[in-house]
């Protein structure tokens, strides 16, 4: 019989991962961002991940220095707010999710699409493999779209998302979360994540927002709330900025 | 400015990213259309069958601008109908199957031999780049990136021609005994 694997012995990887990780940026490593592919503390990680290095590319006619461009016909109006896309209305907290998305030099990524998708007030999403037994909630689906504008600010209505159990180990719960998917001006700059909520006591046991072994990276996937953003008598406001990894070609931002 | 960290896509996507379509970049019945279709596998052979794939191409005449349209919506409805045959929008999304398998059809990219390919999947933490070379199109000696690869990592970016207009690429996130792990890109 196989000993159950605990959120202790889970734990005790993450911080072990974390450790090595200062050690070797203490002695000259590269701070990272984002997280290591082969991260064990998350299980489904270890088949998943490329053994050998990735190969660089330095090709300035690469096509992944463009990308894909979308417009108002790939969005409706409705999209964005999430709590509207029912007869009636959901339940949970009402919320407002607002930022700016930006390329590494601060500018703004503009017109370009975000996605994003969650569990509902119950932490049950509107998806068949779903089986955390948590109501459905006829109200929700949990899906929404828009553009960013001249700013490169997007804004979603939404309620907030219950935390939910996986099989990572016995007893995981995964902290609430917003699934963000976002595009760039290039394909090199293409991003999906994840949006954490502040003060969330599941952040620390959490081997998906752990892999991100740098503690001021981890920080910039929660969102602030924002008492100025709160709607009274109607909704909480949360503020979450984006910044986009990866370089794009001079020439395409000309026409934008 | 200091970036955002990636998260792994999940298991629930499924019912957010893909779309009516997805892998209809071709427009319509065109005859210079174009089939590649593969599966996806993890370091142990098992196929994935919760993986995401991205295409990205020029059109047929080279333009990399693009056009909108990827997920052109019913106004009424809200429903995603698919793209016009007018403006070739160069972006493609599919899922791959209970298989592991993905399919997609499109135009011959032109200008460049290879479609841009993003790969994501619920265990994938952060996601990879690679290519479709095609292998019609491709001269693996001029090629900046195919002529830097030894034989058999270069084998693994050539999809393998099965007839005039249908191609088979698989992608191996993690080698095995048995086999070589697709090459991954990084652009920096
Ligand atoms: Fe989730």
């Amino acid at each position: 019989m196989t000993t159950p694997l605990t959120q202790g012995r889970i734990s005790e990887e993450i911080a072990e991962r974390r450790e090595a990780y200062t050690k070797a940026v203490t002695v000259g490593a590269p701070e990272r961002s984002h997280p290591d592919r082969g991260y064990a503390p998350y299980r489904s990680s270890v088949l998943r991940h490329p053994g050998k290095p990735l190969v660089a590319l330095h090709d300035p006619e690469a096509v992944e220095l463009s990308g894909p461009v979308f417009g108002v016909t790939d969005v409706t109006a409705l999209d964005h707010d999430l709590t509207r896309q029912h007869q009636g209305e959901p339940l949970g907290e009402r919320i407002k999710v607002t930022g700016r998305v930006l390329d590494r030099d601060g500018r703004p990524v503009r017109g370009q699409l975000v996605e994003v998708w969650q569990a509902n007030a119950s932490g049950r999403y509107a998806h068949q493999r779903d089986d955390h037994p948590a109501p459905l909630d006829p109200n929700f689906t949990g899906v929404g779209r828009c553009l960013t504008d001249d700013q490169g600010a997007y804004e979603f209505v939404t309620v907030k998302p219950g935390a939910y159990p996986w099989r990572n180990h016995v007893n995981a719960w995964r902290p609430a979360h917003i699934h963000f998917s976002l595009f760039g001006n290039a394909f090199t700059q293409r991003l999906i994540t994840q949006m954490y909520f502040p003060g969330d006591p599941l952040l620390a046991y959490d081997p998906i927002l752990q892999s991100v072994t740098d503690d001021s990276a981890r920080e910039r996937l929660v969102a602030a709330y924002d008492h100025d953003l709160s709607t009274p008598e109607w909704s909480l406001g949360y503020r979450w900025d984006i910044v986009l990894d990866g370089p794009a070609a001079t020439w395409i931002e000309e026409g934008r | 400015m200091s970036t955002t960290p990636s998260q792994t896509v999940g298991p629930f996507y499924g019912y957010a990213l893909p779309f009516a379509k997805g892998g209809e970049i071709a427009p319509a019945g065109h005859p210079d259309a174009l089939a590649v279709h593969g599966y996806v596998y993890d370091g142990a052979g098992a196929p994935v069958p919760d993986a995401l794939i991205e295409i990205w191409q020029p059109a047929p005449d080279g333009s990399r601008r693009g056009a909108p349209g990827s997920l052109r919506r019913d106004p009424v409805t809200g429903a995603v109908i698919g793209r016009s045959d007018v403006g070739f929008t160069g972006f493609g999304r599919v899922g791959t199957d209970a298989d592991g398998h993905y399919e997609l059809r499109t135009m011959p990219p032109g200008g460049v031999p290879y479609l841009s390919v993003i790969v994501f999947a619920r265990g994938l933490l952060h996601h990879l780049h690679t290519r479709i070379y095609l292998p019609g199109l491709t001269d693996t000696v001029t090629d900046p990136l195919l002529a830097g690869l030894e034989p058999e990592r270069r084998a693994t970016l050539l999809a393998v021609a099965h007839g005039e207009r249908l191609h088979r690429f698989d992608i191996r996130l993690q080698g095995d005994a048995e086999h070589e792990e697709t090459v991954f890109l990084a652009f920096d």
